[in-house]
């Protein structure tokens, strides 16, 4: 099943079949470890350092890993060799990830500053939309300025879309 | 106990948001949930029900420590995995020594 929405982005459902029982295994395995990890440091050293790993990027070098992987499959089976594309996608996605990481300072801010007098639903809700928010803007943001430079390149708008 | 709950809720959110991420198209878009609050929502849900408030907060202020970190280190992974051909597991796990340079400089001036 494919959705496309507005900005070009779409949803495809079809990935979930496709994806290895292992690869969410291993994110549970990761964020898991991470979360103990968290608490723990929290324990002995104090939320001050506990705080850092908060926004630990466990995750991202199992994901791209897997996203290498599955990338190169895909290039193989039509008779490519696809290293360098896998690794082209791997990059685009770690580069989503460091958008990804300034939204966290915008959801880590909202806590600080609102979790002191708010209700815990209310900051973890406004937080996570502070997040949402920050990330959306500045992919719209990095999605323009591609276009323009590439537009500047070829001297032609229609060809950047 | 608390340790077991902690992992799975902390699992299970991380999976949650990485399945988002799966399924959205294009690349660069999905990329945004590698940086999604997946473990700070799981940890500050239990601190807050055992610690308070004030001390998640302290948690959501060294937060932002951790975030400078993880944007150099996902910037620097990007643009090592553009222009090298090394194995991308070398790449994020030896570009993690960026992470805790930023994430720990920022908390010995800012933070301790």
């Amino acid at each position: 099943m494919k959705a496309r929405g507005m900005l070009g982005i779409r949803i495809r459902l079809a990935e979930l079949k496709d994806a290895r029982w292992y690869s969410y295994a291993l994110r549970i395995l990761f964020g898991g470890a991470v979360t103990v990890l968290t608490g723990v440091v929290a324990k002995y050293y104090g939320p001050s350092m506990g705080g850092l790993f908060l926004a630990f990027p466990a995750i991202l070098p199992a994901s791209m890993t897997l996203i290498e992987r599955h990338e190169k499959q895909k290039k193989r089976r039509v008779g490519l060799d696809g290293r360098r594309e896998a690794h082209a996608v791997a990059s685009v996605d770690a580069a989503g990830a460091s958008i990804g990481a300034i939204g966290l300072a915008a959801f880590g801010l909202v806590v600080w500053r609102h979790m002191p007098v708010g209700a815990t639903w209310e900051v973890l809700t406004g937080a996570t939309a502070a997040w949402a928010g920050m990330a959306l803007v500045l992919w719209m943001a990095r999605k323009t300025i591609i276009k323009m430079r590439i537009a500047k390149r070829t001297g032609s708008v229609a060809r950047a879309e | 106990m608390e340790w077991v709950i902690r992992f799975l809720v902390g699992g299970l959110m991380v999976a949650g948001f990485s399945a988002i991420g799966d399924v959205l198209k294009p690349k660069s878009f999905a990329g945004l949930f590698g940086g999604a609050p997946s473990v700070a929502l799981a940890t500050l849900l239990l601190t807050v029900s055992k610690h308070g408030h004030e001390y998640a907060a302290m948690e959501g202020r060294s937060m932002i420590a951790g975030a400078a970190g993880f944007f150099v280190y996902a910037f620097v992974v990007s643009w090592l995995m553009m222009r090298n051909r090394v194995e991308t597991y070398v790449v994020t796990s030896g570009s993690m020594v960026v992470w805790f340079a930023i994430a720990f400089g920022l908390w010995a001036v800012w933070l301790r």
